[in-house]
């Protein structure tokens, strides 16, 4: 294996984008403190806050999926992964990163009271509701940011744990003892996460972040629909970053038969996507409650018309049609520009979730919107790439490496 | 209904069928097909097998199931039929789409179930020939076609060489004949003795 190149070298260009993503980030955020965030104007204001709140989850959600990813595959003895493992692993240090500033940001939100993000924070307002008399216990800022914090402090933990044992793995030689012990080690941590990870954004933490905004609101689709954004999404920035090796001419023993099946996983889990989507919708829209109708009242026949059923057609219409096809999977024009219109897509999802219910009636999406979505891509090039330098591409010493080498689909 | 001649070369490992694969294939010799104990992954690209039409063929019968669906459905409750279900409109779309999903669905499973049989040519009481019983067992069986040229001494040598642990050469029915499997039909006679 002498003449595979493992040592992943960040081009000036990747640099060079990476920063100039994130100063454009950075005046963009400066601008919109100076023009939304500290406008007098509670509407301006909440706009500002909607849209550092929703584009900080999505990024740790889809960074925080990749090693969602490693776990699921290791509890299921799934080793064609193991060839671009490295791949999920870098992009998943970025989960204590991004963590921090969304925990920072949400505890700022929650302990200074922004009622306009949360409406549960206005105890006028929670006076006037039975439902939220009746949530009070759970929807309280001591819970909430308990909550934020455990959420992202043991997804951190246990996936640096993963990394670490992965790193471990390259200066060390198995032999079927030692090897057996090393894939039991794996599975016990991805087992703690996967239970972790079905606690927080299986259920419990998209509750906190998302659902509360709409307080009064509920739907028992929700945190499963906001797993499922966030993992699709997850795929296709594994495989947009795998794309991107490959074209550099790194990732050698990685091939069509694995992008393929990443391909699938884009497929699948946008189709369920679109199966919570709709059961979201259509339970809510058969039982007609108007306690359950408010959520979709500004979607479906508001002024979020438009954007909600773009979202459809995004991130159902075409990965349905376009990945439908094996040769599509394994074609890399195709697959990269589907990875672009499904984590766009996504983003537009999350966008809709948050500012549909901060800015009711008004859609906001402005240069704010893609000023903060460049910032954090930025710092998702420039973290991924650091964090792919650090280490081998290639875990070589990983006992499931042949079965991932001579992966068929 | 035609009789063909067949070199059988029988391995007992799929590490030794891929080379041998290789070799019948790059000597020029037509394989008709490998049979095999269970699905082997990469043997229908090393024979050269071309990608099957089965799925284009679910994906049409998908559509047929989405507009029949679509169809009935909007035709009996709106024009037919029209009924009032709990104050909803008559063309109530999003309560269709679990029907028309599975429609869709039956549709395209029955309808590829159908294609599949007949392709392959599965049916009640429709029998071919099996050019080795341990085919379903332990046994990877490839059959190689011979033309007038093929040179069968030449190909068992092949064989042999290549690491087949059983060689002979069978007169075999190609298509399908209409029999039972419990009931010992054979509508061929001179077919030769296992070696």
């Amino acid at each position: 294996m002498a003449s595979i190149k493992q040592q992943f070298e960040i081009p000036g260009k990747m640099k060079m984008w990476s920063m100039t993503l994130i100063g454009v980030g950075l005046l963009a955020l400066i601008l919109g403190f100076i023009t939304k965030g500290a406008s007098s104007d509670v509407h301006e204001k909440a706009v500002f806050w909607g849209t550092i709140l929703y584009n900080s989850i999505f990024f740790l959600l889809i960074c925080n999926a990749s090693m969602f990813f490693i776990c699921a595959t290791t509890l299921a003895m799934g080793g064609w992964s193991t060839t671009f493992r490295r791949v999920p692993e870098a992009i998943s240090t970025l989960v204590p990163i991004f963590g921090s500033v969304a925990a920072i940001l949400m505890c700022y939100i929650v302990l200074s009271g922004k009622s306009y993000i949360y409406n549960w924070l206005d105890p006028k307002v929670v006076a006037d509701s039975v439902e939220l008399k009746g949530k009070a216990g759970f929807l309280s800022p001591g819970l909430f940011i308990t909550w934020t914090i455990l959420s992202i402090g043991l997804w951190s933990l246990l996936g640096m744990k993963m990394r670490s044992l992965s790193k471990e793995a390259d200066d060390t030689n198995f032999d079927s003892t030692t090897g057996q012990k090393f894939i039991w080690r794996n599975t016990v941590i991805a087992g703690l996460f996967i239970v972790w990870f079905a606690l927080t954004v299986g259920s419990v933490t998209p509750w906190f972040w998302l659902m509360s905004i709409d307080g009064a609101w509920y739907s028992t689709m929700y945190s499963w629909y906001t797993f499922a954004s966030s993992f699709v999404t997850g795929m296709a920035l594994i495989g947009i970053w795998v794309i991107y090796l490959k074209n550099k001419g790194y990732l050698e023993l990685t091939n069509n038969e694995h992008l393929h099946d990443i391909g699938k996983f884009m497929f699948a889990f946008s189709i369920f996507w679109t199966y919570l989507w709709f059961d979201q919708y259509m339970l809510i829209w058969y039982s007609n409650q108007p306690e359950e109708t408010i959520y979709f009242k500004d979607r479906v026949q508001g002024a979020y018309k438009g954007i909600f059923f773009l979202n459809l057609i995004i991130n159902f219409i075409c990965p349905l049609l376009i990945l439908m096809k094996k040769s599509a999977k394994r074609n890399y024009t195709l697959m990269t520009f589907m990875c672009v219109l499904i984590i766009f897509g996504h983003w537009l999802d999350f966008y809709q979730m948050v500012m549909g219910s901060v800015s009711r009636g008004q859609v906001s999406m402005g240069w704010l919107d893609f000023g903060i979505m460049a910032f954090y891509v930025g710092l998702l090039i420039f973290f991924v790439g650091r964090a792919l330098a650090s280490k081998p591409l290639l875990s070589r010493n990983n006992p499931f490496l042949k079965e991932s080498i001579i992966h068929h689909t | 209904m035609a009789k063909k001649k067949f070199v059988v070369g029988c391995f007992d490992e799929e590490a030794v069928l891929f080379p041998a694969v290789k070799k019948v294939r790059t000597a020029g010799y037509k394989i008709h097909d490998v049979y095999t104990p269970y699905a082997v992954h990469g043997l229908d690209h090393a024979i050269g097998l071309r990608e099957t039409s089965l799925h284009t063929a679910g994906f049409i019968y998908g559509m047929t199931g989405t507009a029949t669906a679509l169809g009935g459905i909007s035709w009996i409750l709106t024009y037919d039929w029209p009924l009032n279900f709990g104050g909803k409109p008559h063309f109530a779309l999003p309560a269709w789409i679990p029907i028309t999903f599975e429609l869709t669905v039956l549709f395209a499973a029955v309808g590829m179930t159908l294609t599949f049989c007949y392709l392959c040519q599965l049916a009640p009481f429709v029998k071919k020939h099996h050019f080795h019983p341990r085919a379903t067992d332990d046994l990877f069986v490839m059959v190689i076609e011979c033309t007038a040229k093929t040179n069968v001494d030449d190909l068992q040598g092949l064989l042999k060489s290549s690491g087949a642990v059983e060689v002979d050469v069978q007169v075999a029915e190609e298509g399908w004949w209409i029999g039972r499997y419990d009931k010992d039909e054979m509508p061929f006679e001179n077919k030769t003795a296992v070696a």
